[in-house]
């Protein structure tokens, strides 16, 4: 399990803007390490996003998103109070999730 | 007391635990509600071949989509970038770099609680069109936009 994520939810006029920071390597396995071997690929390939008990969003990531990814997004709706959830899968199979309160 | 009954408390307790683990599982483990990973198209390394397996083959140019990006990176490690479609219907939205070598960087299914438009940061390893690629209606449709790296962000 990685570290936490750091979550943002603002909601405005009706919609809610999530911005996400994520803590992984999403190395790429393209890069050799001080010996010449080659480093295994290891990245977040799944997220999913959920607003309340909603799956709003899933994406798919290959290993070209950047180190610790950031991500935004916008969903209709939401009020203060509601609940973010954001899960990520690796490539190892290893996940983590993270909620935040939409304020 | 005897040997068993202690025994037999403490298995009994270690599959309790056991139990408890397995239904946190069930419960942290995303409701996957759309596709898998699609694991062919993120390894496609030309960009037709990309589109095919996306199911996006024959996708337009459109003005509806847009791409938001600086016109220079100058680390290509970290390259933000952000999609807007104005297209009704928008159901998913994928970031493509051509000359990476595999195409496809991101891929996000969004639900009609969307907003259709997604940021975050890419990686490229040299200069390259970034093209956003947006399904809307069952049909595709593109933007592209040149960005220069002057630190390329892989292989370093």
């Amino acid at each position: 399990m990685g570290n936490p994520m750091k979550i943002r939810a603002a909601s405005k006029d009706g919609i809610t803007e999530v911005k996400v920071l994520m803590s992984h390597e999403m190395e790429t396995g393209f890069r050799k390490d001080a010996s010449g071997a080659p480093i295994p690929a290891w990245f977040i390939s799944e997220v999913t996003a959920k607003l309340g008990d909603k799956v709003v969003m899933e994406a798919q990531w290959g290993p070209s998103v950047s180190k610790n990814p950031f991500l935004a997004f916008k969903i209709k709706g939401g009020k203060a109070g509601d609940k973010v959830t954001i899960t990520w899968v690796d490539s190892k199979g290893d996940t983590r999730t993270d909620t935040a309160t939409v304020t | 007391m005897t040997f068993e009954p202690l025994s037999r408390r403490r298995l009994l307790t270690r599959a309790g635990a056991l139990g408890l683990l397995a239904t946190i599982g069930t419960l942290v483990t995303p409701r996957l509600v759309l596709a898998a990973w699609n694991k062919a198209a993120f390894e496609s390394k030309t960009l037709p071949e990309t589109y095919k397996l996306m199911g996006a083959e024959g996708a337009t140019e459109s003005g509806d989509v847009q791409i938001l990006a600086s016109d220079i990176a100058e680390n290509g490690a970290v390259v933000p970038v952000q999609a807007v479609s104005k297209l009704p219907d928008t159901t998913q939205i994928s970031f493509l770099v051509e000359k990476n070598p595999n195409m496809l960087a991101a891929l996000f299914d969004i639900g009609p609680d969307m907003v259709p438009d997604v940021t975050t940061r890419i990686k490229m390893g040299q200069t390259s069109n970034v093209v956003v690629l947006v399904k809307a209606g069952g049909k595709y449709f593109t933007a592209t936009k040149e960005i220069k790296v002057t630190l390329g962000g892989c292989g370093g």
